[in-house]
């Protein structure tokens, strides 16, 4: 099979054909700036205004509490240095957890420099915070509780509505990082009390270099990009017409084809979840079994390294990814796998494989049957298999 | 990202196995940071290396690395052995990538706590060889379960 096997879904989608179509106009015909005043821009203003709608209603939010970003990165620094800025005179106190991506957890960092304490929640064995360590954290200084709605390497969804709730009980912003679950499982933004919510048009089919940050009307936080008055004041450069009609189309696709696609990737996901874990010896599933993201699969593998699991999957035209050092550029295993509780050695083991409604059982089963090969050559090189035998015979 | 040099160790290791009742045996490296690699050595009377084989657990340049070492002091002396250095796996293999260069020393390691483990058995003193302090049973304790 010489047929490339996409499944690294987290790590960005394919734009949709449909989406791509819509987009093409406003590259080389309806080009105009849509802040000019003449006719020509017009028309790209009234296709930003759709796609406004178009990301909102996903969320069930109202067009003007969309200010489109350069992604979802941008999203979470804003959403988080512009509340601790605009909130100062509240407190300095933010609640996060150990699982958040790197946009959210680096920018603690630097708020932590600049004089702001964090309290990094920990997770259980499946990666869910728990919601009396949540409550237990709020302080009256606390100004902002920042929690991912779904992980982007395990997939675990976290108690959304109920952290939305607490939050609001006392008096504290909601920010939720978004970008693995928007368009992919339901969230609403009334219902589940979200203040802020960071998505990317890229990891649900749209275009790259385009996101959103969610703001409740009334939250008062500061442009974070200086410059003209686009997004109503608060976020400055030219619009990115072309990405924000494609991130629009694609929100669109995907709100109207959620369920659809739900039902076809937890069919496909857990039948390689279940394969998986019955076939390959000294396997295990990071994340939660069941309150996962529909196309999320995690594993640790042990005995093995994840790098050398990755190489030779690619050589066979798969695309994985992994939390191993090797490919974190760091020395350490990926920090969600260590939060949930596993020694360095096994996380080191690790594959994420985050599959589409693209991919078939065919596909899935070949997958296995190869993965089962690649762990048996990488096990019989293992000194660490070696030892394990030994020491059980 | 590896040149053909590696990823021809890697996907056909040379040497990769291992020696029963082996003249040296030694283990370098930790889980922690995702590279242990095991080398083992045959020495006959004469101090030649007549055969080596290796075990690793790491990424695409832990293998690559350990194989090409085994090549390296394959059929050489002890003394020469201990002059392949990972600088020299490093040349041979055309490079490595500069995140990756800690492979090749972890190999260097490896064929030292071999020999070491070596002239521990026979109550010998090779010249310029110092204890490896990168050992894995040392570590071993720290591993958190």
């Amino acid at each position: 099979m010489s047929k490339l096997i996409y499944l690294d879904n987290a790590a960005t989608t394919q734009v949709n054909p449909q989406v791509l179509n819509e987009m093409l106009p406003y590259f080389t015909e309806c080009y105009g700036n849509p802040s000019a005043i003449y006719d020509f821009a017009a028309e790209g203003k009234q296709a930003v205004d759709t796609a406004r709608k178009q990301v909102a209603d996903v969320i069930g939010a109202k067009p003007e509490e969309i200010y489109f970003t350069g992604g979802g990165s941008e999203s979470d620094n804003w959403a988080l240095k512009a509340a601790a800025e605009a909130y100062e005179q509240k407190g300095k106190h933010i609640i996060t957890s150990k699982i958040e991506h790197h946009a959210i957890l680096h920018t603690c960092e630097y708020l932590e420099k600049k004089g702001y304490e964090i309290t990094y929640l920990d997770v259980d064995a499946d990666g869910k915070i728990r919601l009396e360590e949540l409550a237990a954290a709020i302080r009256e200084d606390t100004i902002l509780i920042s929690i991912m709605a779904a992980n982007n390497e395990i997939g675990t969804i976290q108690p959304i509505a109920e952290i939305g709730r607490l939050a609001h009980e006392k008096g504290v912003l909601f920010h939720t990082d978004a970008v693995q679950a928007y368009g992919h499982i339901p969230i609403q933004v009334d219902e589940m009390q979200i203040d802020m919510l960071s998505a990317s048009g890229h990891k649900c089919n749209g275009p790259k270099g385009i996101g959103m940050l969610y703001i409740r009307k009334g939250v008062k936080i500061r442009s974070f990009i200086h410059g003209g008055a686009q997004e109503r004041n608060r976020r400055a450069g030219t619009l990115n017409v072309p990405g924000i009609v494609g991130f629009g189309a694609a929100a669109a696709l995907a709100m109207h084809t959620m369920e659809e696609r739900r039902i076809k990737e937890v069919s496909l996901r857990d039948h390689l979840i279940e394969r998986i874990l019955n076939e390959i010896p000294y396997s295990r599933l990071n994340g939660h079994r069941n309150d996962r993201l529909p196309n999320n699969a995690n594993f640790c593998f042990r005995f093995i390294e994840g790098e050398s699991m990755l190489i030779l999957l690619d050589q066979l035209g798969i695309c994985a990814s992994s939390g191993s050092a090797c490919t974190s550029g760091s020395l350490d295993p990926s920090h969600v796998l260590l939060a949930i509780g596993l020694p360095h050695e096994i996380a080191h083991g690790s594959l994420r494989l985050t599959l589409s409604e693209a991919n078939t059982v065919e596909e899935m089963d070949f997958v296995v049957d190869e993965l089962k090969k690649i762990i048996e050559r990488l096990r019989s090189m293992s000194p660490l298999y070696e030892d394990f035998i030994e020491k059980n015979r | 990202m590896y040149s053909e040099k590696v990823m021809d160790h890697f996907n056909n290791p040379r040497n990769m196995g291992v020696i029963e009742n082996p003249s040296g045996v030694g283990t370098v490296g930790n889980a922690k940071c995702g590279d242990i690699m095991r080398m083992y050595l045959d020495i006959d009377d004469n101090g030649i290396i007549q055969d080596v084989k290796f075990k690793t657990f790491g990424c695409g340049a832990a293998v690559a690395t350990s194989s090409m070492a085994t090549e390296l002091v394959k059929g050489k002396t002890v003394q020469e052995a201990l002059e392949v250095t990972n600088k020299a796996v490093m040349e041979a293999l055309d490079g490595l990538p500069p995140v990756k260069v800690h492979c090749s020393l972890l190999a260097e390691e490896a064929i030292h706590a071999a020999l070491w483990d070596y002239a521990e058995k026979n109550h010998i003193t090779i010249e310029g060889l110092e204890k490896p302090v990168n050992d894995i049973s040392e570590k071993e304790e720290e591993e958190e379960y």
